[in-house]
């Protein structure tokens, strides 16, 4: 009884969309380049380095979309560094991510104490507000659930839209999908495959980025280490889940959100039978569950973890 | 001269490419040696050479993938006037209307044809992908051309064969001029082998010109008006195919005379391996088998004859004792196979040449002589105290290496550095010197040149003249009709029964190895197809 009034309220679906917002920017992100070829396990680092670098310069300053513009940034840059190293250079992906990963968490955190070698606790900026659209927000339950999120978790949203519209309906995304799965259609059609790759990889890296500056500019209000606590890692994860499809990233964040909200109110309910860290497995569980399921029959890009090099075929 | 234009395509108007002294060194390799090649419009022009000659590397060229160290290459622009290409720029290949079908089509398998011919061809940065145009352009090429695919397909369920058409639409939906085919044939049958020169014919009486890169004879001497031949990065022979022969050719590309194959008569012993009604169903036609019942014996090759992806990967894994039969049972020497691994099979001496020779007949990284030795390190032989006695190993190299006219640098070359060919003869002689009982030759002469082709032959027909079961699963007709004794069809899973060589008919097999046409019985007493279905 008690879990259907959880699941009904809208109180339990805003926690899920909002929960799902920084899964929904690392998916796309990571599913990008995968498409085109390229994993990028630097996805960890790269929500570091987004978080922390939004959040500094709102806090130095900036606006808050200032801040997810110097977020997006840093994302590219990192992304950059992992596309020079597997694409012309050819390195091992796995090698690479691993170590953008390490290398952007630590400058982040590195950073960040340089910045403020003093504080105890780190200072608060002014986040994204939830939004006040008229008439929508007021509608029952979706006017809480959905029209009452912050601007970030709309654009989250919109991109999802915007990635399946250029993967499926541009000359840009037939390309990227072409190079993702036979670099040398693309070299013989006259297209650069290192130019799609690279642009693929910096793009989707600047997106992860987005989801770590959605952490502290808007479900929280301030960098803490370790806040990022696996979700790249999940969000590798659930692109196997979508298929490398946007809508389907989107359902499977949405899954994903819902798991964690339902586990959170769970505990509340019946936390007295059993300890905390079981509920804390959960959303974790039910996902490896569902990859059983589903990613068993993945279709992956087939040139996907294959570097490529002109002359060569 | 000009009146002349429309009959004889040789007119210096109609001149669409020129190479001239085109030479490129790798280090002290010459791989293309002061090349002069021209071509016309309507024109084909078929370039012949071993591996090796400098085939490839000239199209690199030409291609702008290389840029040439000497010599020029000029084309004809659209109105006329000859200029020279730009080297080390595809792009301006592309632009000057150069198209070229590669060996390994270049198609994205996870996208349809008609994006794969698209792609490429409009301003990338757009908000829509303009479909119509394109569909109405390339319905006019088909019709045109006889090129018929369904475009709306993703590639990756097209057969081989409508692959290709589609690599060919792409280069003529950029308008290509001149059309380059590495190999076309390489990976037909020959019904679709034949409607494919049907249809370059057609382009050529449009206009088109094509050079067709071989190293087959008969199809060259079929479709060509005009053969080139390279030997050894040098051109030694221009003619025109009317004046050319089967012989002379092969001639001329080897440098020296090419001994025929030939089967000596032979009456065959005792069965070595059987199988009767071998199921093996792993829900792909590719990894199947159904009810298949064959009989290799002692001194007979057995050709299976089909188009690779029929189950010939299922049948040679089960044939090494890398599988076991869902149903039905497999003897050697009469008794009933319990235990199926490869070591057993390798015991009862059966040796295999596999179809991927870089992938499962060698260990690149290993040098030739651990790679002659590699099956037989359990053999006393080869230890000494419970250590490999690297002395012999080296010792049987050296000999393999003579007797079976590897090159390479020496024993102790990584095994990775040789050629196709000299990795095939070290296969073979890894697989030969060991007397076996049964030879599973899988595709043992593909994509080989003359030279090394007719070497493997002489191999496998020696050891069948010593008494072995040659189990020869080729999708090459010449080869199966010149040496195997029998030949079995296979078609998704399904084989006919044994007929020998003798009574068939090549245009026959072919039906048959496409699946259009039931086994015929080994005497031809009765057909057993549908009355419409004979083509």
């Amino acid at each position: 009884m008690e879990i259907i009034d959880i699941l009904l309220a809208a109180s339990f679906w805003e926690a899920a969309i909002r929960i799902a917002t920084p899964l929904i920017f690392g998916v796309l992100g990571a599913l990008i380049c995968e498409r085109a070829g390229v994993l990028n396990l630097g996805i960890e680092g790269i929500f570091t380095a987004g978080a922390m670098a939004g959040w500094m310069a709102v806090w130095l300053g900036a606006g808050l979309w200032g801040g997810v513009l110097v977020a997006a940034l840093a994302g590219a840059f990192f992304g950059l560094i992992h596309a020079i190293l597997t694409v012309p250079l050819g390195l091992s992906q796995h090698v690479s991510g691993i170590g953008v990963t390490l290398l952007a968490t630590s400058l982040s955190y590195f950073t960040y104490r340089t910045a403020l070698p003093d504080v105890s606790s780190p200072p608060r900026i002014e986040p994204f507000r939830p939004l006040d659209i008229p008439f929508l927000s007021d509608l029952p339950f979706i006017g809480q659930a959905l029209f009452s999120q912050t601007a970030m978790t709309m654009l989250a949203l919109v991109l999802v839209f915007v990635t399946g519209w250029v993967l499926y309906r541009t000359p840009l995304g037939l390309a990227i999908r072409a190079v993702g799965d036979n670099p040398s259609s693309v070299e013989a059609q006259g297209l650069s495959v290192y130019g799609l790759r690279i642009g693929a990889v910096v793009v989707g890296s600047s997106l992860m980025a987005l989801g770590g500056a959605f952490l502290t500019m808007s479900a929280f209000d301030a960098f803490f280490f370790g806040m990022i606590n696996g979700r790249g890692w999940v969000c590798i994860a659930l692109t196997v889940f979508a298929s490398w499809r946007p809508g389907k990233a989107l359902i499977g964040a949405l899954l994903f959100g819902a798991f964690d909200a339902f586990q959170v109110r769970l505990q509340t309910e019946v936390g007295a039978f059993l300890p905390s860290q079981v509920f804390l497995m959960m959303p974790y569980i039910l996902s490896i569950i569902a990859l059983i399921v589903v990613a068993r029959k993945a279709e992956y890009p087939k040139a996907l973890l294959v570097p490529w090099f002109k002359g060569q075929r | 001269m000009s009146s002349a234009a429309h009959t004889s395509p040789e007119t210096s108007q109609d001149l669409l490419l020129s190479l001239a002294g085109v030479t490129k060194r790798f280090g002290a390799l010459v791989a293309n040696d002061a090349i002069d090649l021209t071509v016309h419009k309507g024109e084909i022009v078929a370039l012949l050479g071993e591996n090796g000659a400098g085939k490839t590397t000239l199209m690199n060229i030409l291609f702008g993938h290389y840029v040439a160290d000497e010599g020029t290459v000029t084309v004809a622009s659209r109105d006329g006037n000859l200029e020279q290409l730009e080297p080390g720029a595809p792009q301006a290949a592309l632009d000057a209307g150069i198209g070229m079908v590669h060996q390994h089509f270049t198609l994205a398998e996870n996208l349809t044809g008609l994006d794969n011919i698209v792609l490429g061809t409009e301003p990338i940065f757009r908000l829509r992908r303009d479909r119509s145009t394109a569909r109405a352009k390339l319905g006019e090429l088909m019709a045109g051309s006889g090129l018929n695919v369904d475009l709306d397909q993703p590639v990756y369920k097209l057969t081989v064969g409508e692959k290709q058409r589609v690599e060919i639409l792409k280069a003529l939906y950029r308008d290509a001029r001149l059309l380059v085919l590495d190999e076309p044939t390489a990976v037909l049958t020959p019904q679709e082998a034949d409607s494919l020169f049907a249809i370059l014919r057609k382009l050529a009486a449009n206009g088109l010109a094509v050079i067709i890169i071989a190293h087959k004879l008969a199809e060259v001497l079929a479709v060509s008006h005009r053969i080139a031949v390279l030997r050894g990065g040098a051109k030694v022979g221009e003619m025109l195919t009317s004046d050319a022969d089967h012989k002379s050719i092969a001639e001329l590309m080897v440098g020296r005379e090419v001994p025929a194959s030939r089967r000596t008569p032979r009456e065959p012993g005792k069965p070595v391996i059987t199988l009767r009604d071998v199921t093996i169903d792993r829900g792909d036609s590719r990894r199947s088998l159904h009810g298949m019942n064959i009989t290799a014996r002692e001194g007979e090759i057995l050709g299976i004859a089909g188009v690779s992806g029929n189950g010939q990967a299922a049948l040679a894994q089960l044939i090494a004792g890398l599988d076991k039969p869902d149903s039905g049972t497999v003897e050697i020497f009469g008794e009933t196979v319990t235990k199926f691994d490869a070591h057993t099979f390798a015991q009862n001496g059966i040796a295999r040449i596999p179809e991927d020779r870089h992938h499962d007949g060698m260990v690149g990284s290993m040098t030739v002589a651990e790679n002659i030795a590699i099956e037989d390190v359990r053999s006393p032989e080869y230890q000494k105290l419970g250590f490999l006695d690297f002395d012999a190993i080296r010792k049987r190299a050296e000999h393999a290496i003579s007797d079976y006219d590897v090159r390479c640098p020496g024993p102790d070359a990584p095994a990775r550095l040789l050629s196709g060919g000299n990795i095939q003869k070290l296969i073979l002689a890894r697989v030969l010197e060991k007397s076996p009982k049964l030879i599973l030759a899988n595709q043992p002469s593909r994509g080989l040149d003359v030279g090394a082709q007719s070497e493997v032959h002489r191999r496998l027909l020696e050891a069948r003249q010593g008494g072995a079961a040659v189990i020869l699963i080729s999708e090459d007709l010449d080869e199966l009709l010149t040496i195997s004794d029998q030949i079995a069809v296979i078609h998704a899973g399904h084989i006919t029964p044994a007929m020998p060589t003798d009574s068939i008919d090549r245009s026959e097999l072919g039906l048959m190895m496409a699946g259009q046409k039931a086994a015929t019985n080994a005497n031809h007493a009765s057909t057993a197809t549908n009355p419409g279905e004979t083509a």
